[in-house]
C-alpha cells in the first residue's frame, strides 16, 4: 500500500467507524486501568495523537490496529508514571502480592496430579471463538474475576507486552513473585474460560 | 530423575513464557506432557490465552 492509498483508507474523523473504534479503545483502556476517568483520558490522548500524526499512517497495518498501537503506548506511559506514584513498597509488602497458589491446590490431588473433574479438557477450535463477540464478553468477565493485583500484572505482561523485569521494577516485586502471579493469572483465566465458554455454558 | 507431577508441570508451562527453562526442566516437561493428556491440553490452553491477548492488542 502506498502512503497515498493508506491516507485514503483513513475514514473521516466524524465517521461512524471512528466512533466504533473509539468505543473499542475505551473498552480496552478500561480493561487495563480499571479507572474510567483515566481510561477516557488515555483514549482522548490517543485520538488526538492519531489525528495529529495521521499523515504518518503508512498502511503497514490496519487503521484500527495502528490506532490501538498508539493507545497501548499511551497506557504504558500512564502505567509507568502511576507506578512511580503508587507505593510500590506497599504493594511488595502486601499479603496479596506474597500470596502463593494455595487457592489452586484444590485442582490437584495429594500427589500433585489433576483431580479427574478438574483435568483440562480439549478446547474445540478456539480461533473460531475469537470471531464471536460473546467470547470477548466472557473473556472480559474472566479478567474481572481475577484479583486486581493479579489482573494488573497479567495485563502489563500480556496486553502491554512489558518485560518481566520492568514489571518487577515498577511494582517492586521479585521476579519469582512475578512468575507466581502470572501463573495464578493463567490458571484462573483458563479455569474461567473453560467453565464459562469452552464447556458450552455461554453458547 | 524424580517424575514431575501436574502441579509442577503447569508452573513450568507458565514460566517458559518468562524465562529460559533448563535442559532438565524442558526434558521433564516434554516427557510429562507426552504422558499426560490434561497437561498437554493445559499447554495448548496457555497458547490460546497468548493468542487471545495478541488479538486484544490488535483491537
Amino acid at each position: 500500500m502506498t502512503t497515498a492509498s493508506a491516507q485514503a483508507a483513513i475514514p473521516p474523523w466524524d465517521d461512524a467507524s471512528i466512533t466504533a473504534i473509539r468505543r473499542d479503545m475505551l473498552r480496552f483502556a478500561r480493561m487495563h486501568l480499571r479507572d474510567s476517568g483515566a481510561a477516557e483520558d488515555m483514549v482522548q490522548e490517543a485520538l488526538m495523537a492519531a489525528m495529529t500524526s495521521a499523515k504518518r499512517f503508512a498502511g503497514r497495518s490496519a487503521f484500527k490496529t495502528w490506532m490501538f498501537a498508539i493507545l497501548r503506548h499511551k497506557i504504558v506511559d500512564h502505567i509507568r508514571a502511576s507506578s512511580r506514584e503508587i507505593c510500590g513498597s506497599d504493594l511488595a509488602g502486601s499479603s496479596e502480592m506474597d500470596a502463593g497458589l494455595e487457592e489452586f491446590d484444590v485442582l490437584f490431588k495429594r500427589g500433585g496430579h489433576w483431580n479427574p473433574e478438574d483435568r483440562p479438557s480439549t478446547w474445540s477450535d478456539p480461533e473460531a471463538s475469537f470471531e464471536q463477540d460473546a467470547f470477548w464478553t466472557v473473556f472480559d468477565i474472566c479478567m474481572n474475576n481475577l484479583p486486581e493485583h493479579i489482573a494488573r500484572v497479567y495485563t502489563m505482561r500480556e496486553l502491554l507486552e512489558l518485560e518481566t523485569a520492568e514489571i518487577c521494577a515498577a511494582l517492586g516485586i521479585t521476579s519469582n513473585n512475578c512468575f507466581v502471579i502470572l501463573h495464578r493469572a493463567r490458571l484462573g483465566l483458563r479455569v474461567c474460560l473453560e467453565s464459562r465458554w469452552f464447556q458450552g455454558e455461554a453458547r | 530423575m524424580k517424575m514431575m507431577n501436574c502441579k509442577d508441570a503447569t508452573r513450568l508451562m507458565s514460566e517458559r513464557y518468562e524465562r529460559t527453562l533448563s535442559l532438565r526442566e524442558r526434558l521433564s516437561l516434554k516427557v510429562h506432557t507426552a504422558m499426560c493428556k490434561g497437561c498437554s491440553n493445559y499447554g495448548q490452553h496457555l497458547d490460546v490465552l497468548r493468542l487471545a491477548a495478541k488479538r486484544l492488542r490488535e483491537g
